[in-house]
Formats: C-alpha cells, structure tokens, sequence
C-alpha cells in the first residue's frame, strides 16, 4: 500500500481488499467487551480538522483509540490557524510533535496531498475529506458496508450497480466512492441534474444519468448525497421542491428498486429533501450501521498505514 | 563608449559585424570587416542579434508590493532575459490610475536605467470596473501612456467598455482586455475540464475567456477603436481573433509563455506555482497557440511577470496567488516551443517579442530594424545552449517560475541597452 491515504485511487484492488478484509477482523474484535487493541501503542495520532466536522472526527479518534494510539484533536477553530497560521507552519509544528499519523480534514481540495508531498512532515497522513475533492475513508466504509450486505463480506463488489445521487459536482463522497466501487469491479451511476454534474463526467468510471427513475430497478444500492441549502442560490437548480420531486429518494422510489436494494447516506440527512423520513429508516435503511463501519474501517486504515503488530501482526 | 558585436547573425540570418557608438548603431558590415581599436570587441560568432525584447505586459509591483518585486530587481530581471522595454501593468498600490502614479512609475524606471518602463493606465479608478479613469491626463503625461488595462480584471460591463475603446481614439491609445467573464469564473481555481472535476477545483471554461473576447472585437469594430486581447489562452479565442481579423477589427492578441508551453495537467499535484489566470489549459489550446502565433493571428509574446512572495505561493492551492515569473525564461520558452520546432524562425522571434509589441505600445526607440543610425537596443542569443531552469536564481525577488526544473533551448548572453550593456555574458550590469 501507499505510505499515505489521499485518494481513493492510490487503492489498488488487492489493497482495498486488504483494507477491507482487515475491518472485517477488527468488527470481531468490536463485538467484544473489551473493545481495545494494543496495536498502536505509543503511536500519536494527530486529527487536524481545517473544517468542522464533528462526526468524521469522533470516527477517527474512536478508531484511533480502540488501536491505543495517542490522540491529539487540532482544531482550525480558535487556534493559530485562525490567526493566519499556515497550513506549513502548522505541519511542521505537528512534526515538532512527533506525530505519527496525520488525519487531516480541510475545506481545500488538495490540502492533504500537499502535506503529504511537501516535506513538512513525515508522518502517514489520512485524507479525512478535502474540499470538492476526495474523502476516501467514506467510500471505504461505503464499500464495506455494501460488502458486507450483499456479497458476504468477502471478496469484491463484481456484477454490483450502486447509484449516487445528488450534488455529484461538490461531493468529495462521489468521487471517492465512484474510483473505489470501479477499484472493487462494481459499477458506479451517477445521478444528478446536469448543473450539478462535473463537466467530463462522461469520461468517469461508470455511467451517469439525468433521471433517478430510470436507474431505480437496476441497481443494487443507493447513496444519497446531502444538497446544500446554498446551492439552491446559486441556481443549481430553481426550488427544494422541484430537486426533491426529481431526485428525492421516497418511499414509492424505493418500492421500484430491487427487495435487497440498500439505501445508503454519508449524513447528515437533509430529511424530506433528498430522502424521505420513512426511506431513511426503512428495513433497506443501512444509515446508522455505515456510521458503525465507518469507526471500523478507519481502524483498519490506520493499522495497515502505520504498520500496527500484535494480535493481528500477520497482516502487513 | 564604442561596442563592436564581431560575427554575429542578425536575426538569425547574416553575418555581420555592428559597431555601437554611444547610444546607436554606427555601422553594420560584414562579418569580421569592422576593426576599431578604440572599441570592446565581443566575438559572438554562431550567435544571434535580435532587436531588444519588449514586453506588453509586467507586473513590476511597484508602489505597493515590493515584498514581491521592485522596479530595479524587474528591470533587472528583463535586462537578464533580453528585454530592452517592459510595459508596467496598472494593478499597483496605488492603482496607476492617475497621471501622478504613471509618472513615478516611469521615473523609477529611468532612475534603474536597466531597461525602458512604459506605464500602462487603469482603464477605470481603482480596477473597479465602475468609473473611467482620467486616461487623457495619463495619455498627456510624462509618461505618454497609450496603452491601458485594468489586467486582473475584466472591464466587463459592456458600455464601460464601449466607452473607454472610444474615448482612447483621441489619443491614439489602445484598451487592452483581460478577458474574463467574471460571473462565469466565480472563485474558479483552474481550467475547468474532467481534470477539474477529478482535482475537485472550480473551473474556468474557455467560454468566460471567449464571450468577452466575442464581444470586445463587436464592439470594437462598432467604434472603430484599438483593442488587445491580454493572454489568449484557448483555441476558441484564436478563432474568434481570426475571424475579426479578417474583418478588418482593429484587434491584437498576446500569448504568454506559460501557454504557450504548459498544459492543465500541471495542476494535478496541486502545486501553486501552476496557478495561474488565465489559467493552463490543454494540449489542443497550446497547439493552437502555437500555430496562431506563427501565422500572425496572435501578434506578440507578452511575458505576464507576476511575481508573488513565497508564503503566497506555498500553501492550498484555492488561497494561493495567481501568476508566473517570466521576463528570465520568456525567449527560451519561445525558442524551444517556436524555434525549435521549426513552426517560426528568428526572424519571428525578433517580430513577436520586440518589433510587433514595440508598434502595439507606439515605442520609437524600440523594435527597429537592427541598421545604421538606429538606436542600439539589441539582445544578443545563443541558439545553442541547453540548460535546465532553477526558479532559485533570479534577478528577480519572486521563485514562482513555472519552468523550475525543465530543460530549454537558447539563451540570452548579452543585452545592449541604449548602446550599453545592461546584460553580459549572463551578467546584469547593475
């Protein structure tokens, strides 16, 4: 594997069945009482968070604390970042520190791989989202979840379609999960209004398609991306309404997809915009076990990345 | 003071000797026939005269960010790539938007008397885009400004535009164009492309380049006006310029260097010294480009220098400054890019990075033929010369030389300004 986790493509197959395989022994591990490794002890892990994101970063600093690493949450909130710090001074003094591992999440795109190519540092750094760029952990956790659902926890995600829907241009969710689920052998589709599409989106792994009706029966999973107010003022597209009649995941869409089909959501929901309350906590609903997976698979990121030993000392 | 330059091939194409006294050319005659003994003899045989550089478009920062880049280290900088004359951009602090700030920025330059600093004006106060600047009293100045631009930003109200191409006839001045459509480039951070898309940076589609540029050569066919398109930077900008040409519209255009040679996927490890405005495009647009300018559609090389301080280059790319060093490396770029591949010639060169850019800022002193009784402005190549970029030695304040690290062809060994060197033997004479 990479010394650092910046995009979903620096994945290769067997690396992400690696990850994946690997969250899978560590869920073991979670259903015990005693849920802690020993694995990265004395290890310090750094969650540096540019953006706020409360939930990402408690996923992080479980998974970082059930591996017994040493957690140090930086945030740009009230610190020297917010009185014109820079991203350099602020990696260099992370440095200072000692730190072993860098989880890092900004609101500009590339931020972690610059941390990752610039010499500041030497510490494995992990891309907890950047921007409108990539947020590769989620996609993991995406794929586990769906793996675990559908393809017995084991092996890769061949012959699965999986639609994402939404604010496909903004999200770093759909990039990174749209090279990850081609990475695995599944097909990624993104659905979107045409505004809210990237341009060259007909070059990206998979298909894309204007009219989420049209995918319904044919897939075998769902995400469904939060639409930002803001963008709405921008003129993405002209009301809430007239996105959520088209794009909105309701209980009469979710009839039209496959008995198995699982509804998936990064959160935090905007419920009645983009999915209904009643589609959201459905028997397909996987929302809140994604959250669950999330710690996991960040666990196992963290034990490849920083060349954790012990119990599962086997896996390199 | 008297020069004699031994052997050398004028633009590429005679030998001949050229004996400088004083400020002019004194005497062209053939190769190894003109023996002066009171004169320093340079022997540059296998060596190319061109007539000196001269650039439409620098950032020279003074007043105001000379943390960034001074009049002497730009005028330094110019004389150390071959340029003879620079044309300051307005985009200072102060604005050079008043016959006041033109004149000191002229004074500056003559005080460095490295090169020739011709002030461009403000098309209106202070870049806002809102009202006209006094451009008649900037035109009436010591400075005789005739070219003005609010570079940086793009006159892009159409009736503010309309009035400023016809204000400048009665000075015979020139509006140059930053053509960027400011709604279509909202915080846009890249060319927008499925490298944007896949990089998660905001585009910005040759379209907000080509609208305005649409327009601008309409409206200047309208007045029967003077304008120059700063930076074209896509094929569909060279189109449209062709066919404004071919009607006759009173419009040049300017390509950089950077464009000319550097392409989008530069951008990929977010390193901000790619960042640019316009910014880097594809492969397609270079060839174009290219192409344009061998014909003669895109009429000059403008350098668009924009130096910038370290702290401002380094970090994320959405807060890192725009621009590009340049005035060092312009000519090498242009050889490798032009030359080398055998689309233009030397004699080209001499056209679009001195004799075209000297008619567009109405300079006499400059881009002359290289004949008797001329003013000596000359810079003196080796075609020969391989040699690798390092952005770290500069005459220049700023590093942010996107050419750090890349081989080029052909280099500038001497300058000769007003009859002295300014430059020689990779020496500025300071």
């Amino acid at each position: 594997m990479n010394k650092h986790l910046i995009s979903a493509a620096d994945l290769t197959t067997e690396d992400a069945i690696l990850v994946l395989d690997t969250a899978r022994e560590l869920a073991q591990i979670s259903d015990r009482p005693m849920k802690k490794l020993p694995t990265l002890r004395g290890r310090t892990v750094v969650n540096l968070f540019f953006e706020d994101s409360t939930r990402t970063r408690i996923s992080f600093e479980a998974a970082a604390k059930r591996l017994s690493a040493d957690v140090i949450n930086f945030s740009a909130k009230g610190s020297s970042v917010s009185k014109g710090e820079s991203l350099k001074d602020t990696a260099q003094t992370l440095h200072a520190m000692g730190a072993d591992a860098v989880v890092i999440r900004h609101a500009s795109s590339g931020a972690p791989e610059l941390l990752a190519t610039k010499n500041w540092i030497d510490a494995v750094v992990i891309n907890a989202g950047d921007g409108t760029h990539e947020h590769p952990t989620q996609a993991l956790l995406d794929c586990y979840t769906i793996r675990k659902h559908l393809k017995n926890n084991d092996g890769n995600l061949a012959g699965l379609k999986i639609a994402i829907v939404g604010d496909i241009l903004h999200s770093r969710v759909a990039r990174s999960n749209a090279i990850l689920l081609k990475t695995l052998g599944a097909t990624p589709i993104m659905v979107a209004p045409p505004t809210l599409l990237p341009v060259g989106i007909e070059n990206w792994p998979g298909e894309f398609s204007y009219n989420l009706e049209d995918v319904l029966s044919e897939i075998d999973g769902i995400i469904m991306l939060r639409v930002q107010q803001e963008r709405m003022n921008a003129a993405y597209f002209p009301t809430a309404r007239e996105y959520s009649r088209n794009y909105g995941l309701t209980s009469n869409r979710l009839a039209k997809m496959k008995p198995t089909a699982l509804v998936m959501h990064p959160g935090p929901m905007n419920r009645g915009m983009e999915i209904t309350a009643e589609v959201a906590d459905s028997k397909n609903s996987v929302i809140v076990e994604q959250v669950a997976n999330g710690v996991i698979v960040r666990m196992a990121v963290m034990y490849l990345l920083l060349g954790g030993s012990g119990e599962m000392g086997e896996n390199k | 003071m008297k020069i004699i330059l031994k052997n050398g091939l004028i633009k590429g194409e005679k030998n001949a000797d050229i004996l400088i006294i004083d400020e002019k050319i004194n005497k062209i005659g053939p190769a190894n026939s003109i023996i002066d003994t009171d004169a320093e003899v340079i022997d540059i045989t296998g060596l190319i005269v061109l007539p000196g550089l001269v650039d439409l478009h620098t950032h020279l920062r003074e007043p105001g960010r000379e943390d960034a880049e001074t009049i002497a280290t730009a005028s330094a900088a110019g004389a150390k790539g071959g340029f003879t004359a620079v044309h300051a951009m307005a985009n200072t602090l102060p604005v050079a938007d008043t016959a006041g700030v033109v004149e000191q920025v002229w004074n500056l330059g003559k005080q460095v008397g490295l090169l020739d600093v011709y002030p461009i004006g403000a098309v209106t106060v202070g870049l806002q885009g809102e009202q006209l600047a006094e451009l008649s009293a900037m035109a009436d100045s010591k400075a005789r400004v005739r070219i003005f631009s609010d570079d940086g930003k793009c006159v892009s109200d159409p009736i503010l535009m309309r009035r400023a191409l016809e204000y400048v006839k009665s000075f015979d001045g020139v509006i140059a164009q930053h053509a960027q459509d400011p709604n279509l480039t909202k915080n846009a951070q890249m060319n927008e492309s499925e490298l944007s898309g896949k990089l998660g940076l905001v585009g910005w589609p040759a379209v907000a380049e080509e609208a305005i540029v649409a327009r601008d050569v309409l409206l200047a066919e309208h007045v029967n006006s003077k304008l120059h398109i700063c930076h074209a930077s896509t094929a569909g900008t060279v189109e449209i310029i062709r066919w404004a040409k071919e009607k006759n519209v009173k419009v040049t255009a300017e390509v950089t260097p950077h464009h000319l040679f550097l392409d989008e996927e530069k951008v990929s490890g977010y390193d901000a010294k790619f960042k640019v405005n316009p910014p880097l495009r594809k492969i397609k647009d270079i060839e174009e480009l290219r192409k344009a300018l061998a014909q003669g559609t895109i009429d000059v090389v403008a350098t668009d220098h924009a130096p910038h301080p370290r702290e401002d280059k380094e970090g994320e790319w959405d807060n890192a400054a725009f621009g590009m060093t340049g005035l060092e490396t312009a000519l090498s770029v242009v050889a490798t890019a032009m030359v080398e591949t055998n689309l233009m010639t030397w004699k080209d060169v001499a056209r679009v990075m001195s004799e075209k850019p000297a008619e567009i800022g109405q300079l006499a002193d400059h881009g002359r033929p290289i004949k008797e009784n001329e003013i000596a402005n000359l810079c003196v190549v080796d075609p020969n010369i391989s040699w690798k970029v390092n952005a770290e030695e500069t005459e220049s304040l700023s590093t942010n030389n996107p050419f750090n690290e890349i081989t080029l062809k052909s280099k500038v060994v001497h300058t000769i300004f007003r009859g002295k060197f300014s430059m020689k033997n990779g020496q500025v004479q300071k």
